[in-house]
């Protein structure tokens, strides 16, 4: 999802776009007048509504493949060919216009406006409950937000692309739009064979775990230390959110039901367990387990019916992005 | 405007090239003779939505290579879409969407019609207008071939149908583009 392309630490990054993105990038993308575009190709989760995508925007396509030119959205200027060839080529014909770029100074005071009005928000955990945003959050600090983050699919995954700030490129490994369940522990097995000095963390929704399970033999077997860390709260978290939001709560086949006991189970395949249930030492077993010489899975029990905010609704346009309440029982 | 020309373009000059062309296209598409190779086709044709109106697939003076030539509606799809992602496939050889002025296209259609004594004549007369033959009759019936565009076999079809069509047969066009160069 290209995240880490771009470092979020950077002052001109706005954020993800998209269903789950932030408001800013949304509606920046709603108010502007030139998009480029750099090897993505404007699916469904980042445009919404596709004829009300960027109603004002003229489109500079950047792709290696023709055929994803004009595919979703329009291009104005097509550009086919390697982003690592085209971008210091476009740069230097921009560098020579010599721009005034206080020409945006306006543009980007009105942004900051936005980013200063609807920043990503959740409502604090109580009495040690652990919000799923908080996991990430903690997850963050205990890899110097300098881990290779493999996730499956879910409210886990869009939580960790919010908020877990990835500020180099190749560190946010899933599988996109494929939506992918089970995708994360395999992948966290390549990427950790492929880079034995990084950290690897697999964060998992217990709903897509269950799918790959098996993986966690091979990580015992070949000695791969990868570290799962289970996001727990015993949904199908996504699905769930759907159905309470636009469906009226009438949950079906969601609910997790008698899930096994994960600590046992990573024990059954020769891994370490671990369970964390309090967010006061949350972030010291995180680092426990990033320091255990081996694989670990630590069960993290989490608020079990949290929603993923800001949303846009399925079939609606960028503009009507819904954000988290606030001060709201849920 | 020239690559590599210094110069500053308006937000507002700027369009999209035209997607739909709004009229009927042929794709000529050489594809390796191999099992499967129509199945793959046809199914980037069925997962992008992009629906077919003939197909026709045969072999070439090449006995490694198939022609596929299949008909579209450019007002439905963004041609250059379909041929891109055909592009993708690596047992596609080369496409050509044709240029109708370029192109002889023929298809070949066979129409079974009810022909008593009465209308057998008059039957016959429209055949002979549109060059067909006449390869099988009954006292009932006759089945005839009838060669041509497109357009010329819808225009048979109309003549026929007041008689009573039972029934009809096409094969959709096949194409090959004129003068010495190869399609």
């Amino acid at each position: 999802m290209g995240l880490g392309s771009f470092p979020s630490t950077h002052e001109h990054w706005l954020g993800m776009l998209g269903m789950h993105g932030t408001w800013t990038a949304n509606h920046a993308m709603d108010k502007a007048d030139l998009i480029v575009c750099i090897g993505a190709r404007f699916d469904d989760r980042i445009t919404g509504k596709l004829d009300e995508f960027a109603p004002h925007a003229k489109v500079i396509h950047i792709d290696i493949d023709p055929a994803e030119i004009s595919k979703n959205v329009g291009a104005h200027i097509p550009i086919v060919g390697d982003a690592k060839q085209v971008l210091p080529k476009l740069t230097r014909e921009y560098r020579a216009l010599q721009t005034d770029s206080s020409r945006l100074d306006d543009w980007w005071n009105t942004l900051r406006g936005w980013q200063d009005a609807h920043p990503l928000y959740y409502e604090a955990g109580e009495n040690g409950e652990i919000k799923p945003q908080f996991m990430i959050e903690a997850m963050h600090r205990a890899t110097q937000g300098d881990a290779i983050i493999t996730s499956d699919v879910g409210q886990h995954q869009m939580w960790t692309a919010q908020y877990y700030g990835f500020d180099k490129p190749r560190r946010w490994i899933n599988s996109g739009g494929l939506g992918t369940m089970g995708f994360g522990l395999p992948s966290a097995i390549g990427a950790k064979v492929a880079c034995p000095d990084e950290q690897v963390v697999c964060i998992a929704g217990d709903g897509s775990l269950i799918m790959n399970i098996q993986e966690m033999a091979t990580c015992v077997s070949e000695n791969v230390p990868v570290k799962v860390f289970l996001m727990n709260n015993g949904y199908m978290g996504m699905v769930r959110q759907w159905q309470e939001l636009f469906w009226d709560r009438r949950y079906s086949s969601v609910d997790m039901g008698s899930s096994p006991d994960w600590v046992k189970l990573a024990e059954a395949f020769g891994a370490k367990g671990m369970r964390a249930e309090n967010s006061a030492d949350l972030e010291e077993q995180m680092v426990a387990a990033l320091e255990h010489d081996g694989p670990v899975l630590l069960d993290v029990r989490v608020a079990r019916e949290e929603n993923c905010y800001p949303m846009i609704p399925p079939g609606n346009a960028a503009r009507d992005m819904v954000e988290a309440p606030r001060g709201a029982v849920s | 405007m020239e690559a590599g020309t210094p110069q500053v373009v308006k937000l507002e000059d700027l369009h999209i090239s035209g997607q739909l062309s709004g009229r009927k296209h042929i794709l000529s598409i050489l594809v390796e003779n191999k099992p499967g190779v129509l199945a793959r086709i046809a199914g980037l044709f069925s997962r992008r939505g992009f629906n077919i109106d003939t197909l026709a697939v045969g072999p070439t003076d090449d006995e490694r290579l198939s022609r596929i030539t299949l008909t579209l509606d450019g007002a439905m799809h963004p041609i250059d879409q379909v041929t891109k992602q055909l592009h993708k496939l690596v047992n596609v050889i080369k496409i050509r969407d044709l240029e109708p002025a370029d192109t002889v296209a023929r298809e070949l259609a066979l129409f079974k019609i009810s022909a008593d004594g009465a209308s057998r004549g008059e039957v016959m007369q429209v055949v002979e207008i549109f060059r067909g033959k006449i390869i099988d009759v009954t006292r009932r019936s006759l089945i005839v071939e009838v060669t041509g565009t497109w357009e010329k076999v819808e225009a048979f079809e109309r003549m026929v149908r007041p008689f009573g069509l039972v029934e009809m047969a096409r094969t959709g066009e096949i194409a090959i583009s004129r003068g010495r160069g190869e399609t």
